[in-house]
């Protein structure tokens, strides 16, 4: 794994050297190794932070608005998963695809601290991944996992290791996907009764703090200024608690970013509380190709997103009413 | 919602595009055909206008029910408004029903200018479904789950 | 703040009745903003908009609710009353407590406070309503009239006569329409060719007129004073230019064996032919579905004989684009279909016919050279019965619910001509009513009856049956309560009119409104009879219900002026409810531009200032003249910069708000 990183470090400071970018965007790491950040580095002497590796799980597309807006051209590393945001962005204009530099770089999944932590470990000073196995580094000493084990919620999910977009690939070990069913909770949740479904999201939505942790992430939520954030849409009002922003938000913000949602699940890796946000945005996905035909965002550049798209036949909304179900 | 001599009163929002079915609400009216007050009809210019924000808003702010009414596919003033209209509202609904809110609170018809007869017997049947249904507590408590059931 | 008045019309009875309007002027006073409250007997007259006027200018309003009858009915003239003191016309709301409130609702108590949530409702949409201020767009100098029966005739005529340009289309070969198949016409019995194909040639020779003969409507665009239309001109394969008329070409064909339409398929015609001898344009044309060179690639006599060299077996369709600022609906009518009434045995009997059919058979120009021949065995018929409402006034699902009006006069008309033309023919007319208003209809009937001896009899036909080629027909006398039972050699049905097949994807593409039975509907079904509510859009003849040909003429060019009313205006004013984009909210996503059904929205790169931050971004611009305010573009954007002015996010929701209180 080592050598990956290696190579992008390489290739970093060659194209900085050439002048092709000024900047380069990666992770670094934070107060742990397990815990990184996104980075910007504007220097060869910078580029030596640069790290990738098992916990490089940030999306790095949503930061390429506001780079991409930026004097000279910046090298990003994208893993698969990033390229759909990236091409999502590209389609509502958001990213200036001529200031950026793409170059995609291969991804085995990513390590969740946090299940780690909920599998045992207390007290994790540091975490190694060697192939398959997951070694905490505790006060009370090493625990192993297997990777599957601790993988990323969103990794499990995973929609290929195919990159959407780049300008060049940096891929040393090639894997093979791994057929998963990334709607099989959404089904769970859907065949319990509405009361069952009431009280799983009441349960799981009143555990929200409102820290916006999941709006400030999301590459979909990147709009100049928010409507929760704008006093003239009617929506935002933030002095009263019982409001209809505090109550609605997760579903306003859910149908805010259907057909557009590439379904990156990093609303959930941020939440705080452990809301599994991506089950809302996983409905709409999964509701637009049932309905709708499959579709999948980001995956180009150019199709019509569902919900400004339309066809003579589309099912009537009395589908849902009359679908049944348990009552 | 509002209660009297004991009796449930829904509070029902239908929003009605103005070509079709505010025409065909306002036929009703000339035909004199009765639906129950409880209905109170928004005119926006076509059922596309109908953002599901406003939908969320009139059930956060008390409405038992929602119904929107557009003129038929195919024959929007704008032609293509009610497309969009059928596609937003379809995953609004599903959306809500998955979140466990009573998916009998929402309604899509489509009713044209001259269907005053059917407006007046959609609303009947929308408001019967409703009173059944009781008050809509679900939306608003979706955040509020009460501190000693948690986690 | 506002200072909002509310007025509360009494409607005579019609609200007062059932709403107690005092109290809703009195919970008025509660509401956020309002100064003013006030009833009146009738807020529309003369007298309750000066009353408007008066508190205007003595307590200083700058909003109005009225709460009356439903705002397609009178917001404008509010609208107006409220702009001759000043307001802008946009800061008035009506709360419909009408047809939305005391017309449905019987108990006082429970209107009354509907009523209140209503007004209440309105209230709050003034108070975040904003003056707006309409643009305007150009208009477009030439009328597009849909269908060349005698109704887009005339409304093209009226038209050109005024000094503007017009297109009539016309889906068949030639103009004319159903008018051209008849033999006589009521109550003057003048013959309808005589006086139909004088306005035929007037309509082709007309220099403002332009014919689009065997050519259809295939979309249009765009918005009043300025609708782009896509004309589709089917290959005929006949050059236009060349064909002389002189019809060598119909005479050499082999293929003669195709039922002919003009002739409603009483005789047949050759596969290259002229409609008929009066036909405009003149021209030949081949019926590639009969033609042998079509199907077998050989023949090609026609081609050989014709001298001017005009067969173009090679024709393709043709298109051609033109804008137009007005469009005329004039698709008429046909009869019914009769499969589903096998009563009357029509699709077994040769000699069972529609009315139709018999103009024809009378017609000098038919397939029988205008003597009355009976179909089967080419017999004089002594003992025709006819039979009323065919499919008109009835309850099952065949049947069309309204009368088709045309049918009583006509079957005057004809009992009258066979009495007078073969005296010793019995005629026998069954109906339910006979509806006779019109300026000497009712003499012409009478005549019928009392000078002719037509039989009437007050009764229906329960079935027609064939024995030996003798028909027996089965009905009721209704005044003699009795079963009678006639024998006939021709029954005549009067069969039911409906709208031409074609009226509902014509009304599709105009995004105008037609009713149940497909007739289009009217603005107003009294006051705008003759224009449809999509502007721009007017209505000429059957397409918009039954009608016979003076009634269709006077509508035709009523139709006419009001298209001549709006082609002479330069500008518009246009809708100003209109979207708009804000800028400072816009992400230039490119969601809105997607759903937009008239590319009204386009983007622009522009340098804005944000809070002192420059920069130049990617916005989305709305083109006020084409956008009509259907509100799409404002629920696919994600940030909420897409706004509809008039039905802002603010103001719905503030309504929603008021509503749930």
């Amino acid at each position: 794994m080592q050598k990956v990183v290696d190579i992008m470090k390489k290739r970093a400071l060659q194209l900085l050297e050439q002048g092709t970018v000024n900047r380069v965007l990666g992770w670094k790491n934070g107060d742990f190794t397990y815990d990184q950040t996104p980075a910007v580095f504007n220097s060869k002497e910078e580029v030596n932070e640069l790290v990738y590796n098992d916990f490089s799980a940030a999306n790095l597309s949503k930061y390429l608005i506001a780079e991409t807006k930026k004097e000279g051209k910046i090298l990003a590393f994208l893993k698969p998963c990033d390229t759909y945001s990236f091409n999502q962005l590209i389609k509502e204009h958001r990213i200036n695809r001529e200031n950026v530099y793409v170059i995609g770089v291969e991804c085995q999944g990513k390590v969740d601290v946090e299940k780690v932590r909920a599998l045992g470990a207390k007290g994790v000073t540091g975490v190694e991944v060697d192939g398959e196995t997951v070694t905490a580094h505790t006060l009370y000493g090493d625990k192993t996992f297997t990777k599957e084990s601790v993988l990323m919620e969103k990794c499990l999910a995973c929609k290929g290791k195919t990159h959407m977009a780049y300008d060049e690939l940096i891929i040393v070990n090639p894997v093979e996907d791994k057929k998963n069913d990334r709607f099989k909770q959404v089904e769970e949740l859907e065949n319990m009764t509405p009361d069952e479904r009431f009280a799983f999201w009441q349960g799981q939505l009143s555990k929200c703090i409102r820290c916006n942790a999941c709006r400030n992430v999301c590459p979909a939520c990147s709009c100049l200024k928010c409507v929760f954030d704008n006093p003239n849409s009617g929506v935002a009002s933030k002095a009263v608690p019982d409001t209809f922003e505090e109550q609605l938000f997760h579903v306003i913000r859910a149908f805010h970013v259907a057909g557009r949602c590439t379904d990156c699940g990093e609303c959930s890796r941020v939440c705080p509380q452990n809301i599994p946000l991506h089950l809302l945005n996983r409905k709409f996905i999964k509701d637009i190709n049932k309905f709708y035909g499959e579709y999948q965002a980001g995956a180009d550049t150019e199709t019509r997103a569902p919900l400004t798209n339309f066809t003579k036949e589309d099912v009537e909304p009395s589908v849902i009413s009359d679908k049944g179900g348990k009552a | 919602m509002q209660v009297e001599n004991g009796q449930f009163k829904p509070t029902i929002v239908a929003f009605c595009c103005n070509w079709c079915s505010y025409a065909g609400a306002d036929l009703a009216g000339t035909g004199r055909m009765q639906y129950p007050a409880e209905v109170k009809i928004i005119r926006v210019p076509c059922s596309c206008r109908v953002n599901p924000m406003f939908i969320l808003r009139a059930f956060q702010r008390g409405a038992d029910g929602v119904i929107l009414c557009g003129c038929h596919p195919g024959d929007c003033h704008y032609t293509t408004g009610n497309y969009y209209a059928r596609r937003r509202m379809t995953m609004l609904f599903d959306f809500l029903d998955y979140l466990g809110i009573e998916k009998e609170r929402t309604r899509v018809e489509w009713v044209s200018a001259a269907e005053g007869a059917r407006f007046a017997s959609v609303m009947n049947d929308f408001v019967k479904k409703v009173t059944e249904l009781g008050p809509n507590k679900r939306i608003t408590d979706l955040r509020c789950k009460p501190e000693k059931e948690g986690e | 703040m506002q200072r909002i008045g509310v007025f509360i019309c009494w409607c005579g009875s019609n609200i007062a009745a059932t709403v107690d309007v005092k109290k809703v002027a009195e919970a008025a006073l509660n509401e956020p903003g309002v100064v003013f409250s006030a009833d009146y007997q009738y807020m529309c007259s003369q007298s309750g908009q000066q009353l408007m006027k008066d508190a205007i200018k003595e307590k200083g309003l700058t909003g109005i609710v009225v709460c009356s009858c439903s705002p397609r009915m009178h917001e404008t003239t509010f609208r107006k009353a409220a702009e001759s003191c000043g307001i802008n016309p946009y800061m008035v709301e009506i709360a419909n407590i009408r047809e939305h409130c005391s017309w449905i609702h019987k108990d006082i108590k429970e209107a009354t406070e509907k009523a209140i949530i209503l007004m209440r409702t309105a209230v709050a949409k003034v108070n975040l309503d904003n003056s707006l201020t309409a643009g305007t767009s150009d208009v477009v100098k030439r009328a597009l009239v849909i269908g060349g029966g005698i109704a887009g005739i005339q409304s093209a005529l009226d038209i050109a006569e005024a000094g503007y340009e017009v297109d009539i289309v016309e889906k068949a070969p030639t103009i004319g329409g159903k008018m051209a198949q008849l033999d006589k016409t009521f109550p003057t019995l003048d013959c309808a060719a005589c006086i139909l194909t004088p306005k035929m040639v007037e309509a082709a020779s007309n220099e403002k007129i332009k014919i689009y003969s065997f050519s259809e409507v295939e979309s249009v665009k765009g918005f009043v004073g300025n609708f782009t239309a896509k004309i589709k001109k089917k290959a005929r394969f006949v050059d236009e230019n060349l064909c002389t008329g002189c019809g060598l070409c119909t005479e050499k064909c082999p293929s003669r064996k195709t039922p002919n339409e003009f002739n409603r398929g009483m005789n047949t015609r050759s596969a290259v032919y002229i409609p008929f001898a009066q036909a405009v344009p003149k021209l030949a044309i081949i019926d590639p579905t009969a033609c042998l060179h079509f199907k077998t690639g050989k023949c090609g006599l026609c081609e050989r004989n014709c001298s001017a060299k005009a067969i173009k077996f090679d024709q393709q369709d043709e298109y051609i684009e033109q804008k137009y600022g007005a469009i005329v609906v004039a698709t008429g009518f046909d009869t019914i279909k009769l499969d589903n009434f096998g009563e009357y045995g029509y699709n077994e009997n040769p000699d069972v016919i529609t009315s139709l059919e018999l103009e024809r058979l009378m017609n000098a120009a038919g397939p029988t050279g205008g003597v009355l021949l009976r179909p089967s065995d080419k017999q004089h018929p002594k003992k025709i019965v006819f039979v009323q409402c065919v499919g008109s006034r009835g309850l099952r699902p065949c049947d069309k619910p309204y009368c088709s009006k045309i049918c009583c006069m006509y079957t005057a008309k004809h009992s009258m001509l066979i009495r007078e033309k073969y005296p010793d023919t019995e005629v026998t007319v069954f109906y339910i009513d006979v509806r006779t208003p019109g300026k000497n209809f009712d003499e012409f009937y009478r005549r019928a009856v009392e000078q002719y001896g037509v039989n009437y009899i007050k009764g229906q036909v329960g079935k027609v049956v064939e024995n030996d080629g003798k028909l027996t027909v089965y009905g009721s006398d209704l005044l003699m309560n009795e079963q009678v039972v006639i024998d006939a050699d021709l029954v005549v049905l009067a069969t039911a009119i409906e709208p031409d097949k074609t009226a509902k994807s014509v009304a599709t593409m105009l995004t105008a409104s037609i009713d149940t039975n497909n007739f289009f509907t009217e603005a107003h079904p009294k006051l705008r009879p003759v224009e449809s509510p999509t502007a721009g859009v007017f209505l000429s003849g059957v397409c918009q219900g039954p009608k016979d040909i003076p009634e269709t003429v006077a509508q035709a060019s009523a139709a006419a002026v009001k298209v001549v009313g709006l082609l002479s205006k330069d500008k518009l004013t246009c809708n100003p409810c209109v979207a708009h984009s804000d800028e400072m909210l816009c992400n230039g996503c490119s969601s809105c531009e997607k759903v937009c059904p008239y590319g009204a929205i386009t983007y622009i790169n522009k340098e804005v200032n944000d809070h002192g931050k420059r920069e130049v971004r990617r916005l989305a611009s709305v083109n006020e003249a084409v956008c009509q305010g259907c509100g799409a573009c404002t629920v696919a954007c994600p940030s909420g910069a897409m706004d509809l002015k008039g039905f802002t996010n603010k103001q719905i929701m503030a309504e929603v708000d008021a509503i749930c209180k």
